[in-house]
């Protein structure tokens, strides 16, 4: 049968598409958000513009590697007094260190289709062995890799001097991200 | 309670709130353009709780004002005394504007008002930076029609108080003995 041989081989492409490692990381779609308290109020913020290196098979998380680069003065902490302010040598230093950097190589299987990409933070100097869960959504096109952790600002020295008294910015910062990688080539993403 | 006299609570929230108001609105002017620092965030805080503790205060007073009469208000020209009640509905009106104009004006701003560090309030509105900067010239134009409001009202009571030598400001006082 030609309509039987066609689906099947139909099947088998999607299926090796499936399974073909995504490459081409998303700055469209892509999210990094944080929440830090203030007086015990949760605060929102962002970072505007990240970019990635991504090689992953979104069924076999475990194989994939990553390096993430935040541009720290694309950051959105609030409202634009803030936004000046975090970008000062108190915190984040942005002229000295314009970049944090997530370097993985190396993701466990926690299991229930959640991982944990296990890797190096580098924010102002500072870096440390962090493990960022995630889980995995695939979607036409792509895959969504979705997590959260929390990070304690004060290991990393962002907020020094009055700004280090946490009974007025708490220590722990809430990160979240959502990363879109595709397989395609973006043309747009393509020339970075 | 001795007749033409204001009852015992009304007198306390009368005086409650002026406290707070003394407190709120220097501590507004004030903070509103410090550069940003641990302080300006406390201090920030700080005046967004004594606002809506005036909001309930006021809540409670005007309930109060309502199933409580005021006494029978003190012998005057009648031009001075609807420009005395005239004032003290502004006032009222104000009482629940402003709190509620600074509430919304956070919430504009993406700044939540948990009272007291404890009790998160809702936010009425989603953050919106223009409507965050209209909210916060509404607050300061209702603060400064308080300010002359209030002047009228501290005026108008030491004018009868030390002028007239009447019962006006008395009726307001816990001490009452003619």
């Amino acid at each position: 049968m030609k309509l039987r041989s066609l689906l099947i081989a139909g099947a088998l492409v999607a299926t090796a598409a499936m399974a073909a490692e995504l490459t081409q990381f998303s700055p469209e779609k892509s999210q990094i958000t944080f929440v830090s308290k203030q007086m015990g109020v949760s605060v929102d913020g962002r970072f505007k513009k990240f970019d990635a290196r991504i090689t992953v098979d979104p069924a076999k998380p475990e194989t994939g590697k990553v390096q993430l680069d935040i541009d720290l003065a694309s950051i959105d902490a609030g409202s634009s007094d803030a936004d000046n302010e975090v970008r000062g040598k108190n915190w984040f230093n942005t002229t000295v260190f314009p970049k944090a950097t997530f370097v993985s190589s190396q993701v466990r299987v926690v299991g229930g289709g959640r991982y944990e990409a296990l890797g190096k933070l580098t924010i102002k100097g500072t870096t440390r062995d962090i493990a960022a869960p995630f889980a995995v959504k695939t979607e036409a096109g792509g895959a969504w890799f979705d997590g959260s952790l929390t990070l304690n600002r004060l290991q990393f020295k962002i907020g020094e001097g009055a700004w280090a008294d946490t009974s007025t910015v708490a220590d722990e910062v809430q990160v979240k991200f959502k990363i879109f990688v595709t397989g395609e080539v973006v043309p747009n993403a393509a020339k970075k | 309670m001795t007749p033409g006299r204001y009852t015992r609570t009304a007198i306390a929230l009368h005086w409650l709130m002026a406290l707070l108001i003394f407190s709120a609105f220097p501590l507004g002017v004030y903070m509103h353009d410090l550069p940003l620092s641990p302080t300006k965030l406390q201090l920030f805080s700080y005046h967004k709780w004594l606002g809506i503790t005036i909001l309930l205060a006021a809540a409670a007073r005007l309930a109060w004002r309502i199933t409580h009469p005021a006494p029978a208000m003190v012998d005057m020209p009648r031009w001075q005394r609807i420009a005395a009640h005239g004032i003290h509905h502004l006032l009222y009106v104000l009482l629940f504007a402003i709190p509620l104009s600074g509430w919304l004006m956070s919430s504009a701003k993406g700044f939540q008002t948990v009272w007291f560090g404890v009790l998160p309030l809702p936010d009425l509105v989603g953050k919106n930076k223009e409507l965050g900067d209209l909210l916060t010239e509404l607050h300061q134009s209702l603060n400064f029609g308080l300010l002359l409001l209030v002047g009228a009202h501290i005026a108008g009571a030491l004018k009868h108080h030390f002028v007239e030598r009447d019962d006006t400001l008395r009726r307001m006082t816990f001490r009452y003995k003619r």
